[in-house]
């Protein structure tokens, strides 16, 4: 496929700048491979998060071309040829070098959440827990979830308005929607999720659905029914006290 | 270099590795009152543990009723060729339903059966299906629930942070020496007891479906303590890795495809694997295509397709028609699962493999079938423990998981792996709780040896010049991949070792690039001297062992050879510091466990019927 022309991110979090590099590209490369081939035969110190190269595991998310990605399942070929590609870290989390960000925040927030409960009154006389496929369809799509982080990077209100401090972020809003419709769950977050996790910052902008390479549909199925939950349980005092008394519905 | 300037940690237990093995292990350990140290060289939930796909094999008896944790124990002692530890292929069988109850209990959510319980599916070896998983991620499910499950359970984490090398206060085990990748700095760990739960190390050979991270740490640290490695020579290809395009050349296609109905056919369109069914096997294992439809389909009676052999039989298969020139364009074999499924089945059951072809390969799996071809993937050899409680002959090093030897024998099940990871990593909790329990407090960190191990490192850097990292490492996986590969002989072996030690000679001198924080080029250094133990025992265990038993292949030896039967291979470091292998008798086999490996399955599906009736 010939020379190609890449610029990507050199430094650390006091300096750094794009460099450009001309590298040699074969067919049905993705990006991450062109990014190992600078590395071993230009730059041996350049770095890069990676594991599975097959997007299973979330490590390499970074912004090429502007666009929020899994840098190995995307292939070179989505570029023209004269196409300079530019590849650069995520912006929302602290620059470690190059193109590894620290998301360590992210651990702290999971850390924050309320672990699954499960009710053992739901066992049958066996010992087995018995749920349907049905029941478990949405909480399956929402532990899909390969934390890469890559929505996290868009959503506005962590990467514009940094307010870290007042939301979870999408990717933890699903972990929470899969906590909360766990057939088996038996904890209450709904409070924590208005005061503490922060459903309330989002606005809806669905760009954290966009950018999902497991294509969860983070905002529709997870986000809204959450603040759905929220909104019953504060603006309906009956839902409320019936909740208290009786537990809730699942 | 001063050690005193050095970060020192304090903890009973440091736990090196967060894949499903060392999660479960830290979590044993935290439960049972130990202040848990878990050390991981990429971030919390990234280990390999998060690319299984297929399942976790446990005889839950929740699709065929008639299974039972004796015909599990058998398919795995006759899919290692009966070289595997018994007692711990008993404890993996009797136990693995039991480890997988309890992650549900912890947050995991299977796929489930009609009547609610855990599905399970087909997979090569197992007699019935026995995989609980989660459509083809079931990695993901199983590590994410622990990793859920072990942050609130007070262990302390390091991500990011790779153990360098032991420290021993006489014989036993009183610390590791770490540094973390972001910065480049050292931090020394104080503990009683270390458990190895690193993974493996196909990172030696060129094509492999093994990441960065499997360099062989876990091999190289307990060899350079003193502990012995087993059973190296049984490396196992996969037989079906992705073959094109290059870049992705060894990247795991799940046995689940096959497990689905997947067939394997050659370029005349044959499916060659009824040619090559084993006598063993052959009672098993349905003799015509007409039979296999009918087991697909759900009929109970009939055998199991050929498609679903063991796979070292699959891989020598494929290897076999590619070298008849009955390959497939880009040199593997078809894997074909459009005709056999429809598409939506396809897409709800193998999810990420339909996604991995389409992004990966340009390639609909609904549509057309893929190329497969065989890829280092798994080590059943390892660090040599005791079966009950998982410590090596240090006193205080403990292993578990991939890193450890023994369940699986000469070749493992798909599916054993994520079990044995849950039910061995369990065991070296209680195992190092045990051990903590029964010794004195005071043990001591030998300064002489952290600057020793500082210095190796440090010495990458500050060399003037020397040899590329990258460069050695290319350099080992072409000997590797030509002279261990999947079928062998003494003379590319012995061949192979002398490559080694030039590459041993090279290592010595080798230099990274730039400075010490978060450097993939020194990182890489580093892990090179794991990476060389861990071929040069697999070398010299493959030239020892002359037979051809499981995953291992001697052209010039072969078949099984019954002597062989009554040994392992054991790797250690000798006095001078040489590398020796010996040819260790194997324990007498518990005169039951025996009992029920010879059994035949009719005879054994009878006795487990009676067992459950009463
Ligand atoms: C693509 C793929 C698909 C698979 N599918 C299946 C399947 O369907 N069923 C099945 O049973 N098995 C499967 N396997 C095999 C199985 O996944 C692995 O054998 C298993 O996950 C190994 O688990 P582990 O806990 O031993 O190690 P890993 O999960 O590999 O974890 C190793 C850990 O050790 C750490 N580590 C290593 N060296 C160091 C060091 N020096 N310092 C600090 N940390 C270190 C790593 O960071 C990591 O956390 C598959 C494997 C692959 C690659
Ligand atoms: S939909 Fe909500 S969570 Fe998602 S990006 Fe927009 S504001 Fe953020
Ligand atoms: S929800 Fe999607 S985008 Fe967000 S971390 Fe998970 S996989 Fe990545
Ligand atoms: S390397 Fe695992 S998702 Fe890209």
């Amino acid at each position: 496929m010939g020379l190609r022309k890449f610029k990507l991110f050199r430094g650390d979090s006091r300096e750094g700048t794009m460099k450009d590099f001309k590298v040699e590209v074969d067919q049905g490369m993705v990006v991450l491979d062109v990014i190992h081939r600078i590395q071993s035969e230009q730059v041996g110190d350049l770095a890069v998060r990676w594991n599975c190269k097959a997007g299973k595991c979330g490590s390499c998310s970074v912004e090429i071309n502007g666009k929020p990605k899994l840098a190995c399942m995307t292939r070179m070929n989505e570029y023209s040829l004269e196409e300079t590609i530019s590849v650069r870290p995520i912006k929302t989390f602290p620059l470690i070098k190059d193109l590894v960000a620290d998301v360590s925040w992210n651990y702290k927030q999971n850390k924050n959440i309320a672990p699954f409960t499960p009710d053992p009154d739901k066992k049958d006389n066996n010992g087995n827990y018995i749920m349907m496929q049905e029941d478990v369809d949405r909480v399956q799509e929402f532990r899909k979830c390969i934390e890469c982080y890559l929505c996290q990077n868009v959503c506005h209100v962590l990467r514009d308005h940094d307010k870290k401090n007042e939301f979870v972020g999408p990717r933890f809003m699903i972990r929470l929607a899969s906590l909360e419709m766990h057939p088996l769950d038996k904890a209450d977050r709904i409070e924590n999720i208005k005061n503490d996790y922060g459903s309330g910052m989002c606005n809806i902008t669905r760009c954290c659905t966009d950018v999902c390479p497991e294509h969860i549909q983070i905002t529709d199925n997870g986000i809204i029914p959450l603040k759905e939950r929220v909104v019953d349980r504060y603006y309906d005092p009956i839902i409320w006290l019936w909740n208290k008394l009786f537990g809730k519905p699942k | 270099m001063n050690i005193s300037e050095i970060k020192t940690v304090e903890h009973d237990v440091i736990v090196l590795g967060a894949g499903g093995a060392g999660l479960r292990a830290a979590i044993e350990c935290s439960m049972e009152g130990l202040s848990t140290g878990l050390v991981c060289k990429s971030l919390l939930g990234k280990a390999h543990t998060v690319m299984a796909e297929g399942g976790v094999a446990a005889s839950l008896a929740n699709v065929d009723t008639r299974d039972h944790w004796k015909v599990h124990f058998r398919d795995t002692m006759r899919g290692g060729k009966f070289l595997n530890n018994w007692r711990m292929a008993e404890l993996h069988a009797r136990e693995a339903p039991a480890r997988v109850r309890e992650l549900e209990e912890w947050g995991a959510v299977f796929d489930r059966t009609k009547s609610g319980l855990i599905n399970q599916r087909n997979f090569g070896g197992h007699r019935y299906p026995r995989l609980a998983h989660v459509g083809d991620r079931t990695g993901l499910e199983i590590i994410r629930t622990l990793q859920d499950h072990g942050i609130h359970q007070g262990i302390d984490i390091y991500m990011e942070c790779t153990g360098l090398d032991l420290i021993k206060d006489g014989d036993r085990i009183s610390g590791m020496v770490g540094m973390w990748r972001d910065n480049g700095e050292f931090i020394i760990f104080k503990c009683r007891a270390v458990i190895l739960a690193t993974g493996g190390g196909g990172k030696a050979w060129k094509i492999t479906s093994n990441s960065w991270e499997y360099t062989g740490d876990g091999y190289g640290m307990a060899y350079e303590a003193g502990a012995e490695l087993m059973d190296m020579e049984f490396t196992q290809f996969h037989p079906t890795g992705m073959v094109w395009p290059p870049s992705v050349r060894g990247t795991l296609v799940t046995e689940g495809v096959r497990g689905e109905g997947g067939i394997l056919t050659n370029s005349e369109n044959k499916r060659f694997m009824y040619d090559n069914i084993p006598g063993r096997f052959a009672a098993e294992t349905a003799d015509s295509e007409e039979e296999a439809n009918r087991w697909l389909a759900g009929d109970k009676d009939a055998r199991r397709p050929p498609e679903l052999l063991t796979r070292d039989v699959v891989a020598r298969a494929i290897r076999k028609e590619v070298k008849a020139g009955r390959g497939s364009p880009h040199g593997g074999a078809y894997l074909d699962i459009a005709s056999r499924r429809n598409a939506e089945d396809i897409k709800r059951k193998l999810p990420s493999m339909y996604h991995q072809f389409k992004v990966l390969a340009e390639l609909d799996i609904t549509n057309e079938p893929m190329e497969v071809g065989p890829t280092l993937h798994y080590f059943m050899g390892g660090v040599k423990v005791d079966a009950n409680t998982q410590m090596t002959r240090v006193p205080g090093l403990f292993a578990c998981g991939e890193c450890a030897a023994g369940v699986h024998g000469a070749n493992r099940l798909g599916g054993n792996s994520l079990s044995d990871l849950l039910v061995c990593g369990k065991l070296a909790g209680s195992g190092v709780v045990n051990y903590i329990k029964s010794i004195n407090n005071n043990l001591n960190l030998n300064n002489v040896a952290i600057q020793k191990i500082i210095r190796s490192a440090t010495d990458i850097l500050n060399r003037e010049k020397g040899e590329n990292p990258y460069l050695i490492h290319e350099d080992l996986q072409e000997l590797m991949q030509n002279n261990v590969g999947i079928v062998r002989t003494d003379e590319l072996l012995s061949e192979g070792l002398d490559g080694l030690s030039n590459l041993w000679k090279k290592f010595n001198n080798v230099k990274a690039d730039g400075a010490s924080q978060f450097n993939p080029g020194w990182h890489q250094a580093i892990s090179l001297r794991n990476l060389l133990v861990t071929a040069e025992s697999v070398a010299r265990a493959a030239k020892m062992r002359e037979e051809s038993r499981g995953a291992h292949t001697r052209v010039d030896f072969e078949g099984e050879r019954d002597e062989w039967l009554q040994y392992n291979v054991v790797i250690s470091k000798s006095n001078e510091g040489t590398m020796i292998a010996d040819k260790v008798m194997r324990d007498e086999p518990d005169p039951e466990l025996k009992r029920i490996a010879e059994l035949s399955i009719e005879e054994l599906e009878n006795e487990v019927l009676l067992e459950k009736g009463q």
